[in-house]
This record gives C-alpha cells, sequence and structure tokens, in this order.
C-alpha cells in the first residue's frame, strides 16, 4: 500500500494490481457532517414529539423515553446507517462520499461502531476541531476515529460502465474517410490529450457557453496541429463535433 | 499507443457484468457459503477484470470506464482477499464475546484499576491535609453537607423526593455514564493520556467522598448507598478505561513490530464487545440507582442493600471471570 498522491490511497495487491480511492477532502466530510446534523434533528424533533404524546400517559416515563431515544440517535445513526448503506450514512451518501477499509478489505462492523464512538473525541472541544486538524495532518485524510478503526472515507465511484455512445456517437464520422490520416492521429494523440478532451465532452454542460466554445477551439486547434485533415473532412462540423470525431477515431472508430 | 475502445468494452463486458453479478449476491449475503466452482469462477472474474484494468492503465485513458473498472476490482479484492468472518450481530456470542474480550486483555483492566485507586488515594490523601478541598475535589451541591447532616436529612425523610421523576433520573444515570464510558475509551487514542486522567479523575471523587463519610463514621451509610449501583457502575467505567488503554497499547505498540494498522484491527472486535458489554451494565446501574439506591433506612434497611450491592459483585465477577473460558 502506497500513497500515490495526497488527494487518494493506491492499494497494491498480492496479484501485483493497483487500485486507488479518491480521498474525499475534509471540506466534502464537514458539509456530509451538516446533512447529518440536520437529519439527527430531524429525527430527534420526530423522536421528541412522539414523547410528548406519551406524556399525557406518564410524563416521567416521556421525558425518559426521550432522553434515551436522543441519545440513541445521536450515538447510533452513523453506526446504523454505515452499517446498513455499506460505509454511507445520509449526508454521505448526498455528498457522494463511503467509508472503506483503509486496506481496501470489507468494512466491519466493529470499524463502523469505533470510528463513531471516537467522533467524541474528534468533535472536541467544538465543532469537530480535533478531528478537523487530525484529517488536515493525517496523509489519508483521517480523523482519529478514522485511524483507529482502520478506515478512510472516499469519493464514490461509478459503478455503471461508460456510455460510449454518448460520448462519441458511432454515426457517421467524416475523418475516418481519410484513413491514413486517422491512423496518423491515433499515433500522434497523447493520452494525456485524449484525457482532457474526454473530459471536455463529459463536461460539457457544466461549462458556461463562452467557456465552452473557447475550449473546444483550442482542443480542435490542437488536433488539428497533429494532423491537418482536408477541408471536405472539416466541412459543416463545429469544433465540439471536430473533438468528438477525433475521439471516436483515437477510440477505434473503424467505420466510416 | 491508445486501445480500440468499444471493441475492448465489447469483448469484456459480458465478464464484468457477470463479476458484478456475483459481487451484488455476495454483498447482499455475507454469510453464503460459495461452491468450489463458483469460488474459481469469481477468481477467474477477479483476475480478468484486474488484467483489463491493467490494459486499461496501459493504453487508453478514458476516466470513467477506469473508474468503473476500479470499482469492480476493488469490491471483488475486498471479498476474495478478506479473512475476517463477516460480522453479524448474534446475541447469544455477543454475551461470550464480551468476557472473553474482557479476559484477553486483564492486564488493561488491572492497570485502569490501579489509576482509579491511585486517585482514590490522592482524593483521600487531599481530604486529609486540608477538609476544605472538600469544595474543590467534589463540586457538586449534594455533597457539601456534612455526611450525618445529609444521613439525618435522608432518613427521617417523609416524603419521596424522586417520586414522578424516577424514570427520568434513571435515563439520564444511563446515558451521562454510558457517555463516560465511551470517552473513556476514545481517548485511549490520545496513547491513552486521556483515559489516564478521566479514570485518575474519577477515583479522586470517590476516594474523596469514602473519606468524607467514613470520617464522618457514616460508613454503614456509604456502603448502602453506593454498593448497589457502585457495584456495576464503577466496573463499567473500569472496562470503558480497560478498552481505552487496550486501543492506546495497540497505538504505541510496544514490543511489537507488526504495523500499527494491523494490531488495531486485531483489537478492534475487543474494544467494540468491552464497550457494549459496560453500556448493558450502565443501563442495569442506572435503574438500580434510580430506583434502589436513593432509598435508606428505614425504607430499605441498609444490610438488604450491602447485601444486594455484594452479590451484584459477586455475579458480575462471576461472569467476567468464568463465561466463555477458552
Amino acid at each position: 500500500m502506497s500513497n500515490r498522491r495526497a488527494t487518494s490511497l493506491t492499494i497494491e495487491t498480492p496479484e501485483g494490481m493497483e487500485f486507488s480511492f479518491d480521498l474525499a477532502s475534509p471540506v466534502t466530510r464537514s458539509l456530509a457532517w451538516m446533512v447529518d446534523v440536520a437529519a439527527i434533528g430531524v429525527l430527534t424533533k420526530a423522536a421528541g414529539k412522539a414523547c410528548e404524546l406519551l406524556g399525557h400517559m406518564s410524563q416521567d416515563w416521556a421525558t425518559a423515553i426521550s432522553v434515551i431515544l436522543y441519545f440513541a440517535v445521536s450515538i447510533g445513526y452513523g453506526i446504523v446507517l454505515e452499517w446498513r448503506w455499506h460505509g454511507q450514512t445520509l449526508g454521505k451518501r448526498v455528498m457522494g462520499l463511503r467509508v472503506v477499509d483503509a486496506q481496501g478489505l470489507r468494512l466491519q462492523l466493529s470499524q463502523v461502531v469505533l470510528r463513531n464512538l471516537l467522533r467524541l473525541v474528534d468533535m472536541l472541544p467544538l465543532v469537530y476541531l480535533v478531528g478537523g486538524v487530525a484529517s488536515f495532518c493525517s496523509r489519508n485524510c483521517q480523523r482519529l476515529g478514522d485511524l483507529a478503526a482502520g478506515t478512510i472515507v472516499a469519493r464514490e465511484r461509478s459503478a455503471h460502465a461508460v456510455d460510449l455512445e454518448q460520448m462519441a456517437p458511432a454515426k457517421y464520422n467524416s475523418l475516418l474517410a481519410w484513413p491514413h490520416l486517422a491512423a496518423r492521429l491515433r499515433s500522434l494523440a497523447t493520452p494525456e490529450s485524449v484525457s482532457i478532451a474526454v473530459r471536455a465532452v463529459s463536461r460539457r454542460d457544466g461549462y458556461e457557453p463562452l467557456a465552452r466554445i473557447e475550449l473546444f477551439q483550442e482542443l480542435a486547434a490542437y488536433f488539428q496541429s497533429l494532423v491537418e485533415f482536408p477541408e471536405a473532412a472539416r466541412e459543416g462540423l463545429t469544433d465540439e463535433q471536430y473533438v468528438r470525431s477525433v475521439l471516436r477515431v483515437v477510440y477505434g472508430g473503424r467505420r466510416g | 499507443m491508445i486501445i480500440d475502445l468499444p471493441r475492448f468494452v465489447a469483448a469484456e463486458r459480458a465478464y464484468w457484468d457477470e463479476l458484478h453479478a456475483a459481487l451484488a449476491k455476495l454483498e447482499a449475503e455475507p454469510e453464503r457459503r460459495l461452491p468450489l466452482a463458483e469460488i474459481e469462477r469469481l477468481h477467474y472474474l477477479y483476475e480478468r477484470s484486474s488484467s483489463d484494468l491493467s490494459r486499461l492503465d496501459t493504453f487508453s485513458t478514458e476516466p470513467r470506464l477506469r473508474a468503473f473498472l476500479e470499482s469492480l476490482v476493488s469490491r471483488a479484492y475486498s471479498v476474495i482477499h478478506e479473512t475476517r468472518a463477516p460480522s453479524k450481530i448474534r446475541w447469544k456470542s455477543a454475551a461470550v464475546a464480551f468476557p472473553r474480550a474482557f479476559q484477553r486483555h486483564l492486564g488493561a483492566f488491572r492497570l485502569a484499576v490501579a489509576v482509579t485507586l491511585l486517585g482514590c488515594a490522592f482524593g483521600w490523601f487531599a481530604l486529609h491535609v486540608d477538609p476544605r478541598n472538600k469544595a474543590i475535589l467534589m463540586p457538586f451541591a449534594g455533597l457539601q453537607e456534612s455526611p450525618s447532616e445529609r444521613v439525618k436529612q435522608e432518613e427521617n425523610a417523609r416524603q419521596d423526593r424522586l417520586k414522578g421523576v424516577k424514570a427520568s433520573f434513571a435515563a439520564q444515570l444511563m446515558t451521562h455514564n454510558t457517555q463516560v464510558t465511551i470517552l473513556a475509551l476514545a481517548m485511549g487514542v490520545t496513547f491513552g493520556v486521556g483515559t489516564l486522567i478521566l479514570l485518575f479523575y474519577n477515583g479522586v471523587i470517590l476516594g474523596a467522598v469514602a473519606t468524607d463519610y467514613i470520617v464522618g463514621g457514616q460508613g454503614v451509610f456509604l456502603a448502602g448507598w453506593l454498593l448497589p449501583h457502585g457495584s456495576i457502575e464503577i466496573p463499567a467505567i473500569l472496562l470503558g478505561g480497560q478498552a481505552g488503554f487496550i486501543l492506546a497499547g495497540a497505538l504505541i505498540g510496544w514490543g511489537d513490530r507488526t504495523p500499527r494498522v494491523v494490531r488495531l484491527r486485531a483489537v478492534a472486535a475487543d474494544l467494540v464487545a468491552i464497550v457494549s458489554g459496560a453500556g448493558v451494565l450502565l443501563i442495569w446501574a442506572g435503574t438500580v440507582e434510580a430506583f434502589v439506591s436513593q432509598y435508606h433506612q428505614p425504607v430499605i434497611p441498609y444490610g438488604l442493600k450491602i447485601a444486594f450491592g455484594l452479590c451484584e459483585l459477586a455475579a458480575l465477577s462471576l461472569f467476567l471471570g468464568w463465561a466463555g473460558r477458552e
């Protein structure tokens, strides 16, 4: 097991394979915690209301049950949800985070309980100061509870296979009408540049219109500088369409 | 070089889907025992997907496909390489796990007892040197008056001062003491320093109260007041301290060359068993403190209360010392 970079934890398997977890930043974890605090607030409020109804029969027992419920919810919320939802609470679900074993193995109940009980120290003296400082100082962004339980909080990865059709539709590709140039483009395009183009295509809806136009303009200019296709191949294509066509060429589209 | 991604996906997708389905089944039923043929198939699919990930790393750059394959391989890895039994709550084995965990770490419990006793001695010494230290050592309004005055008031009370609040008082005691016990465990993460301070402070208060009542000639009242709940409550907090010292020991790892993460992994289940057991004991202690301990002679004779407390202590000692012996 080693650290490739500060934002990820790489696990090396005995088979010599490596896979990594993207570590959640303290800021994302704080946001998840805020959602959880709100959820705990709602739950305890609901429990308090239910106990009020019980108060018509016995005020003493109603108070006793509400004290115990408040305690059980505040301690048990993280334990129950992280165990039932395989490392996620409501906040972690919303923020796309998950608690995982720091060695990549199956998360155990004892780990879940321990990391949640040690929250009591991480929360000291207030608003997770100890836990926050610990995760800023720790190599793998672990608060004290995570260090003791051998867990990390990672970003959730997509469990769905990639949709190549959405990325680079397999319809008529004018660049493939010049197979020798397409082959040359495939050999010259660097993995880094292709990776940037893939990211640009997959996130295109998140960009401001002007920024998107500029980005695809630059990418198209870069790919054109590698291999210059005849004017007929580029005719009628916007910069974005050109970049998508390039991706289809690069990722093995052999159909015209 | 960049691989022909559509062809690669088309060729491998069936294997990924099969692995995904097998993992989903195993994750839903972690205790399911697979036949040999299924294990072999699972291992084959894992190795094939690992090799696909490796090819993707070397020849391609598609980040989302890589993330998908990483997710698949990491899930398979966690299933195939996990040697610990899947966690499942079984009440019968949990009841035995608690005393077994206690017995495995007797040294840490002895240390918790020693620190508390040291605190008691300090409490006695501080009060012995200057009785005015009582206000500092016992900052609780109920303990400030002289023991003989309190005993007189309690024994002559005509009204039940806990009438109508007994259940809520018990609930507050349970939750407060459970929090203290969890804190004693959690403070172990400060390499045991926090646990040590907490137990010592608890001992100081206990020692000072005991000294105050014994010197005031109210030893029998003290035993009748504290033993019914204290014979369970004090050991429960000591168990929290024991868990804290076990955690600290695993963090420090004196003379143990195994990596810290392995040491912590080895004690995690014991820590949870001990703290959970202590939590259950504190539910009992809170109930007894609210419903029994606060009633004194002539309502409940001291002899009966002391005998009750001693019986509880004996039962707890037998349970922790003998139950589930390996």
